[in-house]
């Protein structure tokens, strides 16, 4: 076991996932914290860059939400100032965090992801909505769902069963961010699959299975303790457990992330998984579903962040 | 409950770089805080043991010989016998609701109305029915209309709900004329009137207006506070109910808490005694009539055409109507980035209206960040003009949970 010293977990920031993220980084500390690991936690406002530089940290655990936290902004601070974080460097969380790109590159790697178009709202201002949602529709077919193609917690999301609602969740969408990922809606079993490096090569932890009382998963549905039912595992075939772990860590290698991320994909009724995105900031609160695989997997979630900051903090 | 979308949005809000017209906070700043902390210091070292026992459910007999001097500034004439101290106005109205209230039972409230009293008269399943209110604040008509109608139909209605000065959030004021009708009817039909009165002697134009109470000792309860006077962190408000009313409002007082904190009541009194409060009173009424000249005055220049708003003569609130299609919920994602924050209307409602307005407040931010704020509220405004037009005025997919923010934001 390396000696680490302090450790910073930053959380807060301006994103719209900014409760989700304070949530995450106070789960964060108080299991570090019972892994004896020194935590201080931060919020990335103008002081954090006097206080890095006066006080390095060993390591940083990032656990900001959308955003800065995931887009590789932070990240990329982090990296002027020298200081070791875990997760993915700048690069791969832009490519990660922006769906439609990932969905492109994923599927370059042969993996399953539903057809999709992603416009930004000039489009739709230049040539006419109701023409290029007339087209969406009669290309990509019905049920959509249309989400932003940035941004997490399904915040804008929405499922389109018929073409007359397609207007109102890209009104909902935009509101949440300047362009939409439209997605032919695949029916089938939710599932999120929590890949973790802790030096071996990256290893996925049990998927787990979300069904929301409702029947969408959405902010709500997330995160009000209660009112989502998971199942770690996740009810599967062992071939489309399989499967959803194999393409989990295909996804993690593709995307040219490390140390962990969390893959969401969506099991059809064949067994086969399809990607729809991928986090390379998992949430880590009460209801999040990373610590929920950690668990299932009979992992501690302290010695896990513990073990992910030691690895950070040894990278050269 | 329900985590709500514009709950979470709300935790943006609170930082700095967003310009707040969201909260409801008290600009306590303005507050000789070296003053009240010798006052606190020395109370406990005269009065150490007193302030920190138990104290009597009703309230400290001296502070409600003061509460009767603050309420003499509305025309009210009490004995200090009739007011029950309470944590905060918000406790009274829930003692009230409690002793009142059966599940089903109908309060009546001004629509739009004060979220923290909607959220009480939930809790105890009373069914909230709004009546229509104008600038000039509550519409005598509707009230007997609606009373007649609920009647009727067999309902039970236990009491009008009213903020009738600088109403929260609709920033309006029920007039002179309409005071005494309001009144009337309530007579006439044995109703019950809970009077809210948080915001009474912050207006802004002359002397304070005459309270509710000051005319009708028996049909109405008066809720005061010294929330928005002195301080929000005291706790201290109060219930001037009829005698009746007001020895079930002890027992239940007793029943909730054993007995307010006796440490903040008397360091309210002591405020009250030692301290030049009316000039107080007056250094915020300058503070607040600044900020809102400045909300009213970057409104008038900054919003695009459509938008029509209230020009309150008092207290914290501009009620704005947005013009046709927009929902004023499904915006605030793009104002919270564009860092600025409001409350969407509908929190104001209970029965599903408000989406074209909002609540915007003008008590904590200094004036020119709320002209700042005004300024990046009428660009997201715009956009969302244009982004209807491109779709169409369809609603956005609506959100659960709920839609206002908690007490602690500014």
């Amino acid at each position: 076991m390396s000696d680490l010293g302090h450790v910073l977990v930053l959380a807060g920031g301006l994103s719209y996932e900014r409760e989700v993220s304070i949530r995450s980084g106070r789960r964060v500390a108080e299991v570090l914290r019972a892994a004896g690991v020194d935590v201080e936690t931060r919020d990335t406002d103008s002081s954090l860059v006097p206080s890095v530089l006066a006080d390095p940290p060993d390591a940083v655990f990032v656990t900001l939400h959308g955003g800065a936290g995931e887009d590789g902004a932070i990240r990329s601070v982090l990296e002027l100032l020298n200081v070791p974080y875990v997760g993915a460097a700048p690069d791969a969380c832009r490519v990660a965090f922006d769906k439609p790109t990932a969905k492109a590159v994923v599927r370059s790697w042969g993996l399953n992801t539903p057809d999709s178009v992603a416009l930004p709202k000039e489009t739709f201002h230049d040539l006419g909505a109701s023409a290029v949602l007339a087209r969406i529709v009669a290309s990509l077919g019905l049920p959509l769902f249309v989400k932003p193609s940035r941004g997490g917690s399904a915040l804008g999301a929405s499922i389109v069963r018929s073409a007359e609602e397609l207007p109102a969740a890209m009104v909902g969408c935009f509101a949440y961010g300047d362009t939409a990922l439209i997605e032919k809606y695949v029916e089938g079993v939710e599932v999120a699959v929590s890949v973790v490096d802790l030096g071996e090569g990256p290893v996925a932890l049990p998927p787990v299975e979300i069904v929301p009382d409702a029947g969408v998963y959405d902010y709500a549905a997330r995160y009000t303790a209660g009112h989502t039912e998971f199942f770690a595992p996740a009810r599967l075939s062992p071939e489309a457990t399989e499967a959803c772990l194999a393409t989990a860590v295909a996804a993690h290698t593709a995307l040219g992330l490390r140390d962990v991320s969390r893959t969401d994909l969506i099991v059809d009724g064949s067994g086969r998984p399809y990607f729809l995105e991928v986090n390379v900031a998992p949430g880590m609160t009460e209801t999040s579903l990373l610590p929920m695989a950690a668990e299932a997997a009979g992992r501690d979630l302290g010695a896990l962040c513990r073990g992910l900051l030691e690895i950070a903090a040894g990278r050269p | 409950m329900v985590a709500s979308e514009i709950r979470a949005l709300f935790a943006v809000a609170s930082r700095p770089e967003v310009v707040s017209l969201a909260g409801g906070m008290p600009y306590v700043t303005a507050l000789p805080l070296d003053v009240v902390g010798e006052l606190v210091a020395d109370l406990i070292a005269k009065r150490g043991p007193e302030a920190l026992q138990y104290g009597s459910g009703q309230g400290d007999p001296a502070l409600r010989e003061q509460i009767c001097e603050v309420m003499r500034e509305e025309g009210i004439d009490a004995g200090a016998n009739d007011v029950v101290v309470t944590v905060g106005s918000q406790q009274a109205l829930d003692l009230i609701t409690r002793i009142f209230v059966d599940p089903g039972d109908i309060v009546l409230a001004e629509g739009p109305s004060y979220v923290g009293a909607l959220g009480t008269f939930s809790a105890y399943q009373a069914k909230v029915v709004h009546i229509a209110m104008d600038d000039q604040g509550l519409i005598p008509e509707s009230l007997a209309q609606t009373i007649y109608a609920l009647k009727s139909a067999g309902n039970r209605i236990k009491f009008l709900y009213t903020i009738p000065t600088f109403q929260n959030p609709a920033g309006v004021t029920l007039n002179e004329v309409r005071r005494r009708q309001v009144l009337e009817i309530c007579q006439r039909a044995g109703i019950l009137i809970v009077e809210d009165n948080p915001y009474g002697l912050l207006g802004f134009d002359g002397e304070p207006l005459r309270a509710l109470r000051a005319d009708d000792p028996d049909g109405v309860v008066y809720l005061g506070s010294f929330s928005k006077t002195l301080a929000p962190g005291f706790r201290v408000g109060w219930a001037l109910a009829p005698h009746a009313v007001r020895d079930k409002l002890v027992l239940a007082m007793e029943s909730a808490v054993l007995s307010h904190s006796t440490f903040t009541q008397l360091a309210v009194g002591q405020f009250l005694a030692t301290q030049p409060w009316r000039e107080q009173i007056k250094t915020f009424r300058e503070l607040y009539r600044e900020r809102r000249d400045a909300l009213l005055s970057s409104l008038d220049v900054l919003m695009p055409p459509g938008c029509t708003w209230t020009r309150p003569a008092g207290g914290f609130f501009v009620w704005m109507t947005l013009p046709e299609g927009l929902d004023s919920k499904a915006m605030l994602p793009q104002a919270v980035d564009k860092r600025v924050a409001f409350v969407p209307g509908t929190g104001f409602f209970s029965d599903g209206g408000g989406e074209r307005q909002m609540r915007l407040s003008y008590c904590y931010p200094k004036p020119d960040r709320i002209r700042e704020g005004v300024r990046r509220l009428a660009g997201v405004i715009e956009e969302e003009l244009r982004t209807r037009e491109m779709f169409g005025t369809g609603r956005a997919p609506g959100h659960a949970g709920v839609d206002t923010p908690g007490p602690d934001l500014a």
